[in-house]
């Protein structure tokens, strides 16, 4: 079982040239470990999410049992595996030939500089895979104290909710809360102002109901700025950590949730970046430095393979490549700014060609500032898409089929950028902690357009509640009418409004 | 052991609900598809689904690549691409391309099912011819090349004609070498599967979908295990028929609901056709339970014990739920004859139960 996984000789002296070729070409990456693994290590390495330790949870022989049944049944198989974390680690798969190692080396390259530079990384944990397996020490103990079934069932409940959180959290300080001292000195005031007088005098000077009504203006500032919370929270599980009724080892597995889940969710940003970007370097160092000739048929099939596109299906990786190729084109020779676009010469812009040669340059700059959004945001154009025969779709009811609804570019790009929002999940937020003022929750849909799951999401209550421990309630819109979700515990209901 | 294999026991065991039975309602059993004209199925793929917070999935739009005029249907009948993270399992059927043989094993090994082992292998001889030998003589359809070659180079090496730096090789008539055969007796294994349906009124499409799911998988994994294999259809409402494969599936009648007329027609092939000695005879019948009055399922279950359940290798009763059905036949099965170990019923009132029902008819491995 422990076979040696070591790279073999020959694998382990392409290692070194494709990163020197790699430090040629500019790329700035966190040092790369490869590891030669069997498929059943691989698979069972994807399965823990690219990490070699995981806590004990069911959901990771689900994805080695899909896995294992794909790749027997030769339906797909892992190429390349490499996580975020400082050192990388990347694994290789034993049986692969020579080319598709190569190939695997020079993308997980790509990714690697991708993961240190782009600034939506940032702050993620670049020691993961020693946190990783601290999680893992940790749930364990949780689990010798209080049994398996419960703290899986408990993992469960926190899976359940695990989207919520507000990935750009970690790019701002913490708002300016109001501190509890100020809130104390301003109870202190609510006592009313009085002036120093004597005795006798006390009741002409500080009459009683003007001290009163000054009291119950103050207090009433106060419950105005102690909405609970102040502003609506984006971060639902951090809001259930501080808040919710959880035991001390409740709480501890949820953070663990909650760390996870921020560690994985810049990956969502930026899958097409970073995919796009691996590809654009790889195919860039195959063709240009690491073919053999005799490798180039098997090296155009994969790669093909992986940028291919199935009918009306949007392939990241192409998306991503295709883009930065354009990019790097249009900043070659010049094709962009104020006068490009306000050229209408058909001829003109054909020809165009200033020799700018700031592609590489300009490219280099996108993948440490951008992030899905902005990138497609901001470097879609409508020549783009004519190109690469984008459309949008739309869902016919008649037909009960998806079929193509344009080809218009201002759509498309809407589209996009819709589909790509919040990672292609709603939003939702903590609107009350105080709901009704019995320490009920409020959770609010912030609408975009498209209906949650009702099923899912009367179900996905039904979590929430064993977190928050009373009522809970979700406002969204159904058939047009905003609606209040609730499920207090045994029974659901639906209100017509907050 | 693997790392991971107590995280995947787990996972089966919630799966098979032996234990967290709360999560079982998130179990899906994945598609079991039968094949359509190309060798199409699916495996199936247990998966559970942990709720959350999701957008209805069934009128998102969104943004695609590639050919089409506007208002063409894109790609399959497949839910939107989503641009879902990549944390998130993914498709919950694997769609296949794979041969009968494969796909039998694939079932075999999904259910557990064990091996068929054939009774009357020893009774049953038929003639095979093996080519086994070299001869001189033989028709030239049967000439082995090589071994004429061989045959003509050793002689003229012999005969000191051969010139290596030459080497030409000319086989003459005494060279030719042909393939020669040896008949030998072998045992051979036959299995005739008999279905009967029930076509009265009261099954409907739905019914009879689960009925050809389920033959089809029961054929596949049989004609698995069996070298010869017979099938024969019939239909009954208050009389039986003997028809075709697609009439069986396809044919649509009303009326009312004998089943001993199907049974008696049943027992009348095994005579004359089927002689228990030889073959190895699975009798299926699919119905939505309900009888004719009065003493038919008496005649009934007097028909299985005195001639179909001692013919057979197992006697299979699937019960398919339909809105009219009243399910009362299983029950008198179960009265009448359950007790034998050779009659196997189920109900199976949805799809997802083909595969149970499947597992409950084959899984005793005779």
């Amino acid at each position: 079982m422990l076979r040696n996984r070591e790279l073999t000789p020959e694998i382990e002296e392409w290692r070194q040239t494709i990163r020197q070729y790699a430090v040629d070409c500019g790329l700035d990456f966190f040092e790369v470990l490869y590891e030669l693994v069997d498929y059943d290590e691989m698979n069972m390495i994807a399965s823990y999410g690219g990490f070699p330790v995981r806590y004990p949870h069911w959901r990771w022989g689900m994805q080695f049992e899909e896995l294992q049944k794909q790749y027997s049944y030769g339906l797909a198989k892992i190429y390349e595996l490499v996580i975020n974390n400082d050192p990388c680690y990347a694994y290789l798969m034993r049986c692969n030939p020579l080319v598709d190692q190569k190939l695997v080396m020079a993308h997980v390259y790509g990714h690697s500089d991708f993961f240190k530079n782009n600034c939506w990384f940032a702050h993620t944990n670049r020691k993961m895979v020693d946190t990783i397996s601290n999680h893992a020490v940790r749930i364990r103990r949780h689990i010798d104290d209080q049994g398996q079934d419960v703290v899986e069932e408990f993992i469960d409940v926190c899976l359940s909710l695990e989207n919520l959180i507000d990935p750009h959290l970690p790019y701002f300080a913490a708002g300016e809360k109001q501190s509890e001292e100020t809130l104390d000195l301003a109870r202190n005031e609510a006592q009313g102002v009085r002036f120093a007088a004597k005795p006798y005098m006390e009741e002409f000077v500080n009459p009683a109901e003007v001290l009163a009504k000054e009291k119950a203006a103050i207090l009433n500032k106060i419950d105005e700025s102690e909405k609970f919370p102040e502003d609506p929270e984006k971060d639902v599980l951090n809001f259930l950590l501080h808040h919710g009724q959880l035991r001390r080892w409740q709480r501890d597995v949820l953070s663990i949730i909650r760390e996870e889940a921020y560690y994985f969710a810049p990956q969502g940003m930026t899958k097409i970046m970073n995919e796009g970007w691996a590809s654009y370097w790889h195919s860039n160092m195959m063709t240009r430095n690491i073919l053999d000739a005799s490798e180039l048929i098997d090296y155009a099939d994969h790669h093909s393979g992986t940028l291919g596109s199935s009918p009306g299906v949007l392939n990241p990786y192409k998306v991503g490549i295709e883009l930065f190729r354009d990019i790097k084109m249009r900043w070659d020779m010049g094709r962009h700014g104020k006068e490009w676009e306000s050229c209408e010469d058909v001829h003109g812009k054909k020809e165009w060609d200033r020799d700018e040669d700031l592609g590489l340059k300009k490219i280099y700059e996108v993948r440490s500032t951008h992030n899905d959004i902005t990138f497609i945001d901001e470097f879609l154009t409508e020549e783009f898409c004519d190109q690469h025969k984008m459309f949008t779709y739309k869902f016919d009811r008649q037909t009960g089929k998806y079929i193509l609804d344009g080809r218009d570019f201002s759509s498309i790009k809407l589209a996009f950028l819709d589909q790509l929002s919040n990672c292609g999940r709603p939003r939702i937020q903590v609107q009350d902690g105080n709901y009704g003022n019995r320490g009920e929750l409020l959770l609010k849909h912030i609408w975009s357009g498209t209906p949650l799951k009702l099923d899912y999401a009367t179900r996905t209550l039904e979590n929430l509640y064993k977190l928050w421990g009373r009522p809970v309630f979700l406002e969204t819109i159904i058939e047009g009418k905003t609606k209040v979700l609730g499920f207090n515990g045994s029974a659901h209901d639906e209100k017509s409004s907050a | 052991m693997r790392k991971i294999d107590p995280d995947t026991n787990r996972f089966r065991n919630i799966v098979r609900g032996k234990i967290r039975e709360n999560l079982k309602q998130y179990v899906s059993q994945g598609e079991l598809l039968a094949r359509q004209g190309k060798k199409v199925v699916s495996v199936p793929l247990p998966q559970i689904d942990i709720p959350n917070f999701r957008f209805g999935d069934s009128q998102q739009g969104g943004v695609g690549m590639g050919d089409g005029e506007v208002g063409e249907p894109i790609g399959e009948e497949q839910g939107p691409p989503g641009a879902e993270a990549g944390d998130q399992p993914g498709e919950h059927v694997i769609e296949v391309d794979v041969s009968l043989e494969e796909l039998a094993e694939i079932l075999g090994e999904e259910l557990e099912l064990p091996r068929i082992e054939p009774r009357g292998t020893e009774s049953v001889k038929v003639e095979k011819d093996r080519y086994t030998g070299i001869n001189r003589n033989g028709p030239e359809s049967l000439r082995h090349f090589r071994r004429t070659f061989k045959a003509a180079l050793r002689r003229q090496i012999a005969s000191g004609s051969y010139d290596p730096k030459n080497p030409k090789v000319i086989p003459v008539r005494e060279d030719r070498r042909y393939r020669s055969w040896n008949t030998k007796q072998v045992p051979q294994s036959n299995a005739v599967i008999i279905y009967m349906m029930d076509v009265s009124g009261s099954m409907g499409n739905e019914q009879k979908d689960i009925v050809r799911i389920e033959s089809f998988w029961l054929d596949t994994w049989l004609q698995s295990q069996y070298e010869n294999i017979e099938t024969r259809y019939i239909i009954h409402d208050a009389q039986a028929k003997l028809v075709d494969a697609h009439t069986f599936f396809h044919v649509r009648e009303s009326g009312g609901t004998k089943i001993s007329s199907a049974y008696n027609l049943a027992k009348e092939l095994i005579q004359k056709e089927f002689s228990p000695v030889e073959w190895n005879i699975y009798p299926f019948h699919f119905s939505d339970g309900d009888n004719w009055g009065g003493d038919d399922t008496a005649q009934c279950i007097r028909l299985l014990q005195e001639d179909l359940i001692p013919a057979s290798n197992v006697f299979c009763y699937g019960q398919v739920k339909s809105a009219y059905g009243s399910g009362q036949f299983i029950k008198d099965l179960r009265e009448g004859v359950g007790q034998d170990e050779k009659v196997l019923v189920s109900e199976i009132n949805s799809r997802d139960e083909i595969l149970p029902s499947i597992k409950t008819f084959l899984g005793k491995g005779c």
